[in-house]
């Protein structure tokens, strides 16, 4: 159910590598535990992300819940249509809801997340 | 937490609706079934469905009835008709909210009071402490059920259930012994919402054939359940105050704005020294109402500002779903400033201007 290309933290968030770039998002499965999302927090374009430090904010009706980074980089896109319309967060996940763009700065680090099986197994009971 | 949570009689329907449980006062309690913004707005605009079983419900009856809980609470309960309601504070010798009540005026003689879940046990013991020989208390929770249909099309879904001419209960009267779906309930027509609707206080065994027969009855109008999520941006849109977060025992009801409650010329009552104290010598602290430019929620807890130093406390922050804005209420003392008029949010027919 987790898309196989992605790769995850166990903090929720999703890494898609695309060329040199990697793109950055929440899963559904933080999507749905927050529920109702009203606000999004983001780096601005420049930015530098450090490895698994926070570098943003999701608010819903009920929690607030901090993004950390799956990369460390700098932030070359930011998603402005999620910052004006939070709620397609909780709609669409993996495509309309990215949050950021990052050129890596030590891209090694990929190897140090989770494969769709891996977060599938660390979410496991706890599957909304 | 290791006390077991308690169960509603609508249980079951909760789980089998996939809803997201969790604990509220000492109750396992859904918070949503669907979404909170969804079933906030099924409310603003259709209907939904609250359980609110958890509620304490508390007969004070006798010939002492009335004058005893004039002595406890700062509302003239005197005034109470038959068949009517009455919302009030209830509080310490200091003038702090020990809760917030419905007083409900059965007969002549006998009053119905409805006290937040987290609070019953207290609130039975405080009243029990004062009770006098006249007066007999009766904590009543466990056998009765009580469910909230709320929103503009409230009044015709039950209106299907009922033969009874609901439209001749006004807003804060109710009317006992209605045959609704073929079980007898207290139709009140009250509610947590800032929503036309009703609270339907029945036995715990008729709970479950109640909440279906209502969710069947208004399937065609799009009614739904809705959880404790939606009760509270409805109620904080609406500028209800939630006891717990917006007023304690060590806030007085003029500080917490519903001065509207105190009634000092009624004679003694329990509060009444420290409140007249609190009006003469003028309020050190305002709960208000405000509206935030971005959409990030100030929180309860979180600290109020002025000029960089902390000035006070947000009770209560939400995004509010019909106002689309970020929202909340907090202390502040009193000075001039901006603060937003309450409610956020006001049914048609109450609007001005």
């Amino acid at each position: 159910m987790y898309p196989k290309e992605l790769r995850y933290t166990k903090e929720h968030e999703w890494a898609k590598i695309e060329g040199k770039r990697v793109r950055i998002g929440v899963t559904k499965f933080a999507a749905d535990r927050l529920s109702d999302v009203v606000y999004v927090e983001l780096p601005s374009v420049g930015a530098e992300l450090k490895f698994m430090e926070p570098f943003g904010v999701v608010e819903s009706v009920k929690a607030v819940s901090d993004l950390y980074a799956p990369i460390s980089g700098k932030v070359v896109e930011i998603n402005t249509a999620l910052v004006e319309k939070p709620e397609i967060l909780n709609s669409d996940p993996y495509n309309a809801a990215w949050m950021v763009v990052v050129e890596p700065s030590n891209p090694a680090e990929i190897e140090q997340l989770l494969d769709a099986d891996a977060y599938t197994a660390h979410v496991g009971e706890d599957q909304p | 937490m290791d006390e077991t949570l308690k169960r509603t009689p609508l249980y079951r329907a909760h789980v089998a609706a996939g809803a997201r449980m969790v604990p509220f006062g000492g109750w396992d309690m859904p918070v949503q079934y669907v979404g909170i913004i969804e079933e906030h707005r099924a409310v603003r605009t259709r209907a939904g469905l609250f359980d609110v079983c958890h509620m304490g419900e508390v007969d004070v009856v006798g010939p002492g009835a009335i004058p005893f809980v004039q002595g406890l609470v700062t509302n003239d309960v005197a005034k109470l008709a038959v068949a009517q309601a009455m919302y009030t504070p209830m509080c310490t010798p200091e003038g702090g909210v020990i809760d917030d009540l419905l007083v409900y005026r059965m007969n002549e003689t006998d009053l119905m009071l409805v006290v937040n879940a987290a609070n019953t046990v207290e609130d039975l013991g405080w009243i029990r402490d004062h009770v006098r020989a006249d007066v007999r208390v009766t904590d009543r929770s466990a056998e009765i059920a009580l469910l909230a249909l709320q929103g503009p099309r409230a009044p015709e879904i039950l209106q299907r259930l009922t033969g009874a001419p609901l439209g001749e209960i006004r807003y804060y009267w109710f009317r006992p012994n209605v045959q609704v779906a073929g079980k007898t309930v207290m139709v009140s027509r009250t509610g947590y919402t800032g929503e036309d609707g009703f609270e339907l206080y029945a036995a715990a065994e008729d709970a479950m054939h109640l909440w279906e027969a209502i969710l069947d009855a208004g399937s065609r109008d799009g009614v739904m359940p809705a959880g404790l999520g939606a009760r509270d941006t409805l109620r904080l849109e609406a500028g209800l105050l939630l006891h717990g977060n917006d007023m304690d025992k060590t806030i007085s009801p003029l500080e917490a704005g519903i001065a509207w409650t105190v009634k000092l010329q009624k004679g003694e009552f329990v509060g009444a020294g420290a409140l007249r104290r609190q009006k003469t010598d003028g309020l050190v602290r305002r709960l208000v109402g405000f509206t935030l430019e971005g959409r990030a929620i100030a929180r309860h807890g979180f600290p109020i500002q002025r000029d960089g130093a902390a000035v006070g406390q947000v009770t209560s922050g939400s995004f509010g779903p019909t106002v689309e804005k970020s929202i909340g209420l907090g202390f502040v003392p009193p000075v001039p400033g901006t603060v937003t008029k309450l409610p956020f949010y006001s049914r048609d027919r109450h609007v001005t201007g």
